[in-house]
């Protein structure tokens, strides 16, 4: 029988192996995507990148911010994610915090209707009928409507509620004759940073990557949000209208898919560090049974 | 008595106001589409609209189950969600203990970061990024490949590599978000339990199979109810996305069927039967984990 020191050494060198292991083969990808999109696209053709850029140039990007849809989809994007945010957290916070309250009568029913929302949909067919019918077809509205409210992210905020304010501070204000509304202004919301940061976050990556609402939805192509524009360039190979001679072309619609994965996700990224200490806590209030 | 609930509603009346429109929503855009899932017993037109449409009993059912592609489609889906639950499952939870187990803070750090990152890519980047790498011509896989003399691979246009691909891909994507939720449950066991298995001279990996697992358990059958409920429902966005017309003898699911023939082709009536044998075949699997996980263990959905 081994001693426990050698044990353990043992086991931490495993440990330490497959971890390293993981991050590779987490990270390589997307160093590779960041090579190859600040490098010449005839290396980028001819395979020689493994890791690191080769022959570094910009020309990538300049192709991408050239392009007319690729600026339009970004301002589509923006405005989706903005006022499609603003939506959820507004409406989110509206039902999450009655139904946090103990003492309103007929929370039980409401939690219900919510509830079972999650478990038993009308299904796709249904819904673009219903969205069809409202005359939401080819409107930004079909955007941010339809998915106002995702219920996890609801019961995940209430839960927040019921657990981090405490009830007598709410109570003691109600005494003192301050209303609801006032006292979820004034003193939940406040103390709620954390959750509303990361509803943000849940929200706002939500519609960055949005894309299938669009497909169905919209029609015209100036409505298009960027993951459409992203999904012609790199799914359906059509961004023939970038480069300029019929060889360099080629060349570069394959090299301009890497740029414009990172001129894409990029926002999403940038914003994640400082979100990131929240969520862990977000996700972790989700897992409380409430 | 009633009179008193009704004071105690009336003094509350500012909580309903505020309901009053989440609540709205729910019963337009959630509870409406339900009601309008009639349409598959009858045939709908536009023009008459959901409630007067005439109805056609099971007509589109039958249409749907006795079609050539119906066991071809119920076998992809079923298939594709048996694959991603048997791999996608286990490695969150292998990976959380990975993490918990890392001695190195720093190091912990690093692969938590760095594991939840892809979690924040569109599927439209992912599906790019396998179409980069595992191009037949330039695609770093097929270099790979080449180096040990074997021949290059169209991966994404094989049947037979699709749901490999899907998988693969998901677990990479999604297994440090999936991660952070065990985590939480294992840092909120008691570290005494820790102490005193090492005490009695346990070995590290005896602790993790004995102290470690038992306290993550209720955790992890809640997580696997829920998604047994969502059996049917696995990954259409990206299903869709990763289908061409060489793939999709495998890569066909009921619901990019539904898209397809229902959105496209404006077959409402015969996709939305299709759409509700989806729905019932998980409400139903979802009843029956949930019941068998609160009859045998201690945790259950309700």
């Amino acid at each position: 029988m081994p001693s426990r020191a050698a044990d353990e050494k043992w086991f931490n060198f495993l440990i330490y192996g497959i971890a390293t292991i993981t991050l590779v083969i987490v990270l390589y990808p997307l160093v590779f995507v960041l090579s190859a999109s600040f490098s010449n696209p005839e290396k980028v053709a001819d395979g020689s990148i493994w890791l690191l850029p080769q022959g570094l140039t910009l020309e990538p990007y300049r192709k991408v911010f050239e392009n007319e849809s690729i600026w339009t989809g970004y301002a589509n994007t923006l405005f989706y994610a903005g006022a499609g945010t603003l939506v959820n957290i507004a409406l989110t916070v509206m039902a999450a915090y009655p139904l946090s309250r103990k003492d309103l009568p007929g929370r039980q029913i409401f939690m219900f209707l919510i509830t079972f929302t999650m478990f038993f949909s009308g299904g796709l067919i249904p819904t673009f009928l219903l969205v069809k019918s409202l005359g939401m077809i080819n409107t930004a509205w079909a955007m941010i409507v339809p998915g106002a409210i995702a219920t996890y992210n609801l019961i995940v905020m209430r839960t927040f509620f019921q657990t981090s304010i405490p009830v007598e501070l709410q109570e003691s204000a109600w005494l003192d004759g301050c209303s609801n509304i006032r006292l979820l202004i004034r003193i939940v919301l406040p103390l709620s940073k954390p959750i509303l940061a990361v509803m943000v976050l849940f929200y706002g990556v939500g519609h960055w990557n949005a894309w299938f609402n669009a497909l169905i939805y919209l029609k015209d192509e100036h409505l298009y949000p960027l993951q459409l524009v992203l999904r012609e360039i790199l799914i359906l190979n059509q961004s023939d209208d970038i480069g300029a001679g019929m060889s360099e072309r080629v060349l570069m619609s394959e090299s301009i898919k890497y740029s414009v994965i990172i001129v894409s996700s990029v926002p999403v990224l940038l914003i994640y560090p400082f979100i990131q200490k929240y969520f862990v806590q977000g996700v972790m209030i989700g897992s409380i049974k409430g | 008595m009633q009179g008193k609930l009704l004071r105690r509603m009336l003094t509350r009346y500012d909580l309903y106001l505020l309901l009053l429109v989440p609540m709205v929503w729910y019963i337009v855009f959630k509870y409406y589409p339900m009601y309008g899932l009639q349409i598959a017993f009858k045939d709908f037109s536009p023009s008459q609209g959901i409630w007067d449409s005439s109805w056609v009993g099971l007509k589109h059912f039958d249409r749907f189950f006795s079609s050539y592609y119906f066991w071809q489609l119920l076998w992809n889906t079923v298939s594709l969600s048996l694959y991603s639950l048997i791999v996608g499952f286990p490695i969150p939870i292998l990976l959380a203990l990975l993490i918990h187990e890392t001695p190195s803070r720093k190091f912990k750090k690093w692969l938590q970061n760095a594991t939840y990152m892809p979690h924040f890519l569109s599927l439209i980047v992912i599906i790019g990024m396998l179409n980069i790498f595992l191009d037949p011509i330039t695609g770093m896989v097929n270099r790979v490949l080449a180096v040990f003399g074997m021949d290059p691979v169209d991966f994404m246009r094989k049947a037979e590599w699709f749901q490999t691909i899907f998988v693969g891909s998901g677990v990479w994507q999604n297994m440090g978000w999936g991660s952070i939720i065990y985590l939480a449950a294992l840092s909120s066991i008691d570290p005494t339990l820790y102490e005193a298995a090492k005490m009695d001279g346990a070995s590290r990996m005896r602790r993790i199979w004995h102290v470690s697992l038992p306290g993550i358990l209720p955790t992890i059958i809640i997580l696997f109810i829920l998604q047994i409920g969502s059996w049917m429902d696995v990954g259409f966005e990206k299903a869709l996305l990763m289908q061409n017309p060489i793939n999709a003898e495998r890569s066909d699911i009921i619901a990019t069927f539904v898209y397809k023939t229902g959105i496209q082709e404006g077959q409402y009536s015969y996709t939305a039967a299709a759409g509700l044998f989806n729905s019932v075949v998980d409400f139903i699997l979802l009843l029956l984990v949930n019941g068998y996980a609160r009859r045998k263990t201690e945790s259950s959905l309700w």
